[in-house]
């Protein structure tokens, strides 16, 4: 790549002019109505939700911590994945990669000083003590809460066009000209400031958009693939995922790569100003980061 | 106007204790208010309802080809009956067992093994869910329930059908049981054959249920006797099965 790095590298180029802001537009340091209410409740009770979910999600896997691709799998089939333990010693296994994790998966301490054999620890599960019936009660009403809440919030973002205008990724944000500034910009930690800092960036839509319309209904219906009684209604399911284990699996994948964003999500708040974001998300109201001083 | 910063961090640090606490032993803590389990198993009806809308009464379980089959299906729960009883008719292969066809029926019936296999016979491939999350495909084959309860002249009182098995854990008895549209579902049977072979004994010789839409603790093994019952809230723990009444699992098992 060193003829890359030889080269000088293209000047950034600049955003595409906006429209003249008007005399009175909010400048940085003006406090702005930002995140409406629909957004904002759906955020906290997604928040509430999906960590439920992935806890209690967690118990449900340590029921049969293996997982298959295909129509079957049980012990005796070859699993892709497995946490599990030999003898005191824990491990992880993705196909032929093996770790062990004595202390965390497979072989943890409980609270009360016992030495446990279980995939994921007590801290991380819903119930903290194995209870597989009381994961799934847990897991199987808050699933409820989960696609309800993203179809109404589908349906509200629709008619007050919050799709439309906030989340809709137009052809040129996508070029990888684009793509790339927005990319170094991030790396910087150069954040939009002014009113520019109430639209969402290509990355930002990218992220929310794969978390709305890829990561959350994968979830919900690789869930629904899992259940026997949909199966018969609805057998597309089966072959949608390629098998009930198969859909396991890819329930599974979708709930680490949500997690993924939830770190990702997490760090970018704490980076633009964790107070001035939380409070945009509770009380919609945002304060407009200052602008830079011209270089 | 007030200073906001302090309403701001009470707020959020509110929101910090409150996320932290109800994930960690709150979560427990919560469970353990008799309203909110109970709000939380709610969605069981709400589930049962759903898929009864959606897979109606007479969707088929997906019945899968030989090919499919699963190279080994792993025995689960008990593999033997502890019951001298059980044992007894295990070591004379079932010539003196009787299935008892009783409880809200017109006519009471005691079937032999032979006439079972006289009865139509239905086969099926089909999935094996367990509520762990494991699987096996496995091949299915008896007369169906519906079939053998319309010959005992079910009652239309009954609601419900009981299956009492030979079975026991921790002294108490192994028992499940499904309402009236999965017993007559056509895919309900009472399985004499796994694999084309007479049903082994681990795994529920001589007949098991097979209900298919439902999960695999559903599928009582050794079954003795079938009652069918107007109510469940006064047998055994009151929840309509083992599971059910010795650990909290859903009577309906279709998810």
């Amino acid at each position: 790549m060193a003829t890359v790095l030889d080269s000088p590298l293209p000047e950034p180029r600049p955003e595409p002019p906006a429209a003249p802001a008007p005399a009175d537009a909010p400048r940085g340091g003006d406090l702005v109505k930002r995140h409406r209410l629909s957004t904002r409740l759906w955020h906290w009770v997604n928040a509430i939700t999906l960590l439920v979910m992935l806890m209690s999600g967690l118990m449900i896997f340590n029921a049969h911590p293996r997982l298959y691709w295909g129509q079957y799998g049980a012990n005796y089939d070859r699993a892709w994945l497995e946490i599990g333990s030999v003898g005191e010693r824990g491990f992880a296994r993705v196909g032929p990669l093996k770790v062990e994790t004595t202390g965390v998966l497979g072989v943890w301490k409980a609270e009360n000083g016992t030495v446990q054999h279980r995939a994921f620890p007590h801290w991380a599960t819903i119930p903290s003590s194995y209870s597989l019936a009381d994961a799934r009660i847990w897991h199987l009403a808050f699933a409820w809460v989960l696609a309800l809440g993203l179809t109404a919030y589908m349906i509200v973002s629709l008619v007050n066009r919050h799709f439309q205008q906030d989340l809709r990724i137009r052809a040129a944000e996508v070029a990888p000209r684009h793509l790339w500034h927005d990319i170094k910009d991030h790396a910087r930690l150069r954040f939009p400031t002014g009113i520019a800092a109430l639209r969402y960036n290509i990355l930002q839509k990218l992220a929310y958009a794969g978390v709305l319309f890829v990561l959350l209904p994968l979830i919900i219906f690789t869930g629904m693939t899992m259940s026997p009684a949909l199966d018969s209604g609805w057998s597309f399911l089966i072959d949608l995922f390629g098998g009930r284990q198969s859909a396991r699996s890819l329930h599974f994948i979708a709930a680490v790569l949500l997690v993924g964003f939830f770190i990702v999500h997490i760090v970018m708040v704490v980076l633009a100003g964790p107070i001035n974001e939380v409070r945009s998300m509770i009380t919609g109201r945002y304060r407009l980061p200052k602008e830079r001083d011209p270089e | 106007m007030s200073d906001p910063v302090l309403d701001r961090r009470t707020l959020v640090r509110g929101l910090a204790l409150g996320a932290g606490s109800l994930t960690l032993a709150g979560c427990d803590k919560l469970y353990a208010v008799p309203q909110f389990k109970h709000l939380l198993q709610s969605a069981e009806g709400l589930h049962y309802r759903t898929h009864r809308l959606i897979a109606g009464c007479d969707a088929l379980a997906r019945e899968y080809d030989a090919a499919d089959m699963s190279p080994i299906f792993r025995v689960n729960g008990n593999s033997m009956p502890a019951a001298a009883a059980y044992q007894a008719h295990a070591a004379a292969n079932f010539t003196d067992w009787r299935l008892v066809v009783d409880g809200l029926v017109a006519h009471p019936l005691q079937l032999t093994l032979a006439q079972l296999h006289a009865a139509p016979q239905r086969a099926q491939i089909t999935r094996h869910d367990c509520v762990e999350g494991w699987s096996a495909i496995g091949k299915w084959q008896g007369p169906q329930l519906g079939a053998v309860l319309r010959a005992a002249g079910l009652s239309s009182r009954a609601n419900f059908i009981v299956f009492h098995c030979a079975d026991d854990s921790g002294g108490r008895p192994y028992y499940e049981s499904i309402d009236i549209v999965d017993a007559f579902h056509p895919q309900t049977i009472l399985a004499t054959h796994m694999n084309d072979q007479p049903l082994a004994v681990p795994h529920g010789a001589p007949i098991r249920l097979r209900v298919e839409r439902q999960l695999g603790y559903k599928q009582a093994k050794f079954v003795m006797r079938i009652e069918a019952r107007e109510r469940l809230d006064d047998l055994f723990g009151g929840k309509g099965g083992y599971w059910e009444d010795s650990a909290g699992y859903a009577w309906y098992a279709g998810i």
